[in-house]
């Protein structure tokens, strides 16, 4: 069962092959068994799965035919979930359980997602290794001295290693798309303001998005039906027309325009990677698309614009943890200083600390122009840069990450070579894009993404687009060894 | 040294909303600790805010009522700061494009003087919660019920030369929002709080000195001693050599005194940026005249309405607009088919006078404006006398019913018959032989006594004018 995906799923459930609660049964077995290899969880909720999931099989037989009814799911631990510790993989939400259920945790279970858990990430999202959580690293299935990428490492690796069916992921500067590609599935990020942000934890709040992780792009289009949609909760939520993503998941590729932005296939992308992706384009073309080379002129400004922006608005989201209200707080404080900064030491890691120090750094009297002002401008050239590049092209494409899945430990001593594997990803989030990223021929036995990237609301032409690939090729249904 | 004070005005309003300017919860005063916050209010991880639209029309009245330019565009910033009664760690405020630009309020001083005080914006934030020091044990309380409740901000120019011209801005900021219905004013419940910034320099010298900001200052009374008590202290430091050092101080009202908080040193950097929770806030042209439709008449026009409508003189007029019940009070009073003047002087002083005596406002008056002008008109049309108008009054304030129920019951209606008041004249006359000849013989003074005799013979219930007429008559012929 754990081999099919949520269409396949949903079409036994619904046939009566089996039952929800048997699906949910066979995926906590795995993750019993399985789970200890890669430490993709940080919270397992069996009893209320199996609740929903029997909540689920009455449905199905009272004939609901909604395509999420009684599919297992996980949820990144970023996602306020009624009733269930939310760390968002830190020490400092350890003991909190929330109140209140995130906007997208609400939509998936109306639509009847059965949610197994919740997903291990880097703490507070901010990483690109799954190596900051406080639950320890996650490894990546594909080969287990390796990352799985971040920040929604856990969700990846476990829809990776049929742990679930689909998780949801958050991307701030490619926590969805640079997971999926090291992992190997299928990750979307949606334009900024397609999914509510209300009950996600905030990390850098114009720039975070979620959706769905998934095997197929058909599954990402299932899920992310029931996850986007104006929310009043967020006044910064797109109040659009939602359309119908199945419904234009076979359209012909025939004269699709596919700008390759010549910035994203330069130094420092790994050669056997770039073939990957090449051999891919081939594909396209094959399909009828035309292809050229455009320019992203601004692509070196993302990362170094990236982190002056996140951490700045980082630096003021996190201050709100302060041991005061919920959290972590320090053991007899003697003075409110004393509560502040042990609560807040004791409760945060360091690259939540180094980029809270970054954040505060640039909005600092006297360096804001310098620092702040100045990456708001740089980010409105990267804007303009897609802006372009959409009048020429409908989509662009490239490598998701420069490299594959690098060895735990490998870059943690490193941060700005680290920050550097999210180059092809950053600019996106910046620009407010929607980017999805799929997997394509391996290297070396480890999974490889290519990326695409869409205009504004342009979700559906992206699945559409990738839809059309998993047609022909059979990547997204490879399984790591051992966890077939 | 002759030295000239200078002063400027920060207000906060807090806006009379019905929810929180950014979440649902109620902003209603005085409910048990924490039981007006909402996940939001509280800064719970995940949670966003919502801006409160009903704070933005009100914001706009406000500007327009005082002229000020108002910006296509307003941006809400992030003040950032850490207190344990300020959830998120940072507040919502506005810094650049404040959703009300600069402006101007004409203040009224004492010899009718008239003087144009500047305001150099005013904008939309959220209010902290509430730290309590007291009963928790060397530990601190925290009441987040006032968390995200609506202010309006309103920042003067330096313009005020006086400790009067500061408090006149200030009374006339509280009268104009408060007629707005923006606010309740209720400076007590802390609805209405006035920190003000002072300096002095050498009269003469055009730059302005090192100022002093004062906070806590809760009445116009501890407006003024505070300012006082200020100028005082900052004029002795300087003669003494002293200087005068840039810093937060606390008017202490028990001590009246005020005291250093912080000084410009230990002042928060507080790293204002944009927030990106929530969208610029566009105003629209009709948004503008949403609001504008929406303006109450304001008390200078309605001031200027009543000496030119009602033929009242300016003092009046000014009185009787101080506020907008009494403004009301009195047109509905005239409405009722009262003279204006009449009513004018009754509201002020009878009504007023009683209302006082009650510790009664306006609002809950036992004597409704209809019932007033009632009374009035049987003051103009002769049926009683002014003296007994005073005794229907207090009936009518006992709830004995309106002025013709009282009259009747009471049988208070004013003897106009010539002939019944005559025979009353002429038994006064007869009795008193010895008053009527001192008066023959040139002590005119002694009408008041006659009068006062026939009057009380009828119970005040004679028409004075009548009495007089007759009385002098019979005494002189």
């Amino acid at each position: 069962m754990h081999k099919k995906t949520i269409a396949e799923l949903g079409a036994g459930l619904r046939a009566g092959e089996f039952s929800s609660v048997e699906l949910t049964h066979h995926f906590l077995q795995r993750i019993e068994r399985l789970e200890g290899n890669l430490n993709s969880l940080v919270t397992v909720t069996p009893e209320s799965a199996l609740m929903a999931a029997e909540a689920a099989d009455q449905q199905i037989k009272s004939g609901n035919a909604d395509p999420l009814m009684g599919i297992p799911i996980l949820q990144k631990d970023i996602f306020c979930t009624r009733g269930v510790k939310t760390s968002c993989g830190s020490r400092m939400l350890d003991n909190f359980i929330s109140p209140y259920d995130a906007t997208v945790t609400e939509r998936l279970m109306q639509a009847g997602a059965v949610s197994l858990g919740k997903a291990n990430m880097d703490e507070f999202a901010m990483g690109s290794s799954n190596e900051t959580s406080y639950y320890g690293p996650v490894k990546n299935p594909w080969d287990t001295a390796r990352v799985p990428g971040g920040s929604s490492g856990g969700s990846a690796a476990a829809v990776a290693a049929r742990l679930a069916v689909a998780a949801t992921g958050t991307d701030t500067g490619g926590s969805i798309r640079q997971p999926a590609a090291l992992c190997g599935i299928t990750g979307l990020k949606p334009t900024y303001g397609r999914v509510s942000r209300f009950g996600m934890i905030a990390f850098a709040s114009s720039l975070d998005q979620a959706g769905p992780m998934t095997h197929s792009a058909e599954d990402a289009a299932l899920m992310l039906q029931a996850m986007v949609g104006f929310d009043p909760k967020d006044s910064t939520s797109a109040d659009e027309p939602v359309p119908d993503y199945i419904a234009s998941l076979d359209d012909s590729l025939q004269g699709l325009r596919i700008g390759l932005p010549k910035e994203y296939f330069g130094e420092g992308l790994d050669p056997a990677v770039s073939d990957s992706v090449e051999s891919a384009i081939e594909v396209y073309r094959q399909l009828g698309a035309e292809v050229m080379e455009i320019s992203l002129p601004n692509t070196g400004l993302a990362v170094p614009t990236y982190y002056v922006v996140a951490p700045a608005e980082c630096s003021s989201n996190l201050s709100r943890f302060d041991g005061v209200r919920f959290g972590c707080r320090c053991e007899n404080p003697h003075d409110l200083e004393d509560l502040y900064k042990r609560s807040r030491g004791e409760g945060f890691g360091p690259e939540v600390k180094r980029r809270i120090m970054i954040g505060t750094y640039a909005l600092s009297a006297g360096y804001y122009d310098a620092y702040y002002l100045k990456a708001q401008k740089t980010r409105h050239l990267i804007s303009d840069d897609f802006r372009n590049a959409f009048e020429k092209v409908d989509v662009i494409m490239g490598p998701t990450t420069p490299t594959t899945a690098f060895g735990l430990g490998e870059k943690m001593d490193d941060p700005v070579t680290m920050y550097l594997n999210d180059i092809y990803t950053i600019a996106t989030n910046l620009a407010g894009l929607p980017g999805i990223s799929l997997p394509v021929a391996p290297v070396n036995g480890l999974p490889v993404g290519l990326q695409i990237i869409g205009n504004y609301f342009a979700e559906a032409k992206l699945l559409n687009v990738a839809h059309r690939f998993q047609r022909e090729s059979e990547w997204h249904r490879q399984m790591p060894i051992g966890f077939d | 040294m002759q030295w000239e004070t200078v002063i400027g005005l920060e207000v906060h309003a807090q806006l009379a909303t019905k929810s929180k300017i950014f979440s649902g919860a109620s902003i209603a005063y005085g409910a048990e600790p924490n039981t007006q916050a909402c996940i939001v209010d509280l800064g719970f991880p995940g949670v966003l805010p919502v801006l409160n639209e009903e704070a933005v029309n009100m914001a706009l009245k406000f500007g327009l009522a005082v002229n000020a330019e108002i910006g296509e565009r307003s941006i809400f910033a992030r003040k950032n700061y850490f207190y344990p009664d300020l959830p998120k760690g940072y507040q919502i405020s506005q810094f650049e494009l404040p959703i009300v630009g600069k402006g101007a309020l004409t203040i009224d001083l004492d010899d009718g003087v008239q003087k144009v005080i500047g305001i150099t914006r005013a904008h939309l934030e959220e209010d902290a919660g509430k730290s309590l020091h007291e009963d928790f044990h060397g530990m601190t309380g925290i009441d987040l019920n006032r968390a995200g409740t609506p202010l309006l901000e309103i920042v003067s120019e330096p313009d005020m030369r006086s400790i009067k011209e500061a408090a006149a801005y200030a009374r006339k900021i509280h009268q104009l929002v408060v007629y707005l219905g923006i606010c309740d004013g209720n400076m007590q419940e802390g609805s209405f709080r006035v920190d003000a910034n002072l300096s002095i320099r050498p009269m003469g010298q055009e730059a302005l000195g090192t100022r002093t900001e004062l906070k806590n200052i809760n009445s116009f009374r501890f407006l003024e001693r505070a300012l006082n008590y200020e100028l005082e202290r900052q004029i002795d430091l300087v003669e003494n050599g002293g200087q005068v050092v840039q810093e937060t101080r606390l008017y202490d009202a028990d001590r009246d005194e005020t005291r250093s908080m912080r000084s410009k040193e230990e002042a928060n950097d507080y790293r204002y940026f944009p927030d990106p929770d929530l969208l610029p806030v566009e105003i629209d042209p009709e948004r503008l005249d949403a609001a504008r439709q929406d303006m109450p008449e304001l008390p200078d026009q309605k001031r200027a309405r009543f000496e030119s409508d009602y033929n009242l003189s300016a003092d009046d007029a000014g009185k009787l607009t101080q506020s907008r019940p009494q403004a009301d009070y009195f047109e509905a009073t005239v409405e009722a088919g009262a003279d204006p003047k009449m009513v004018a002087n009754w509201v002020m002083v009878e009504l007023g006078g009683a209302l006082n005596k009650a510790g009664l406002e306006l609002n809950n008056s036992p004597v409704l404006p209809t019932q007033l002008g009632g009374l009035l008109k049987r003051i103009a049309d002769n049926t009683i006398s002014g003296k007994i108008a005073k005794q229907v009054f207090e009936a009518i304030w006992n709830g004995e019913g309106d002025a013709d129920s009282v009259i009747e019951a009471r049988g208070l209606k004013q003897i106009t018959d010539s002939g019944a008041i005559e025979a009353i004249i002429d038994e006064v006359i007869a009795n008193n032989p010895k008053q009527v000849e001192q008066f023959r013989a040139g002590k005119e003074k002694l009408l008041g006594f006659f009068v006062g005799q026939v009057m009380k013979a009828t119970q005040g219930k004679a028409s004075p004018g009548e009495v007089n007429k007759i009385l002098l008559g019979k005494l002189k012929g």
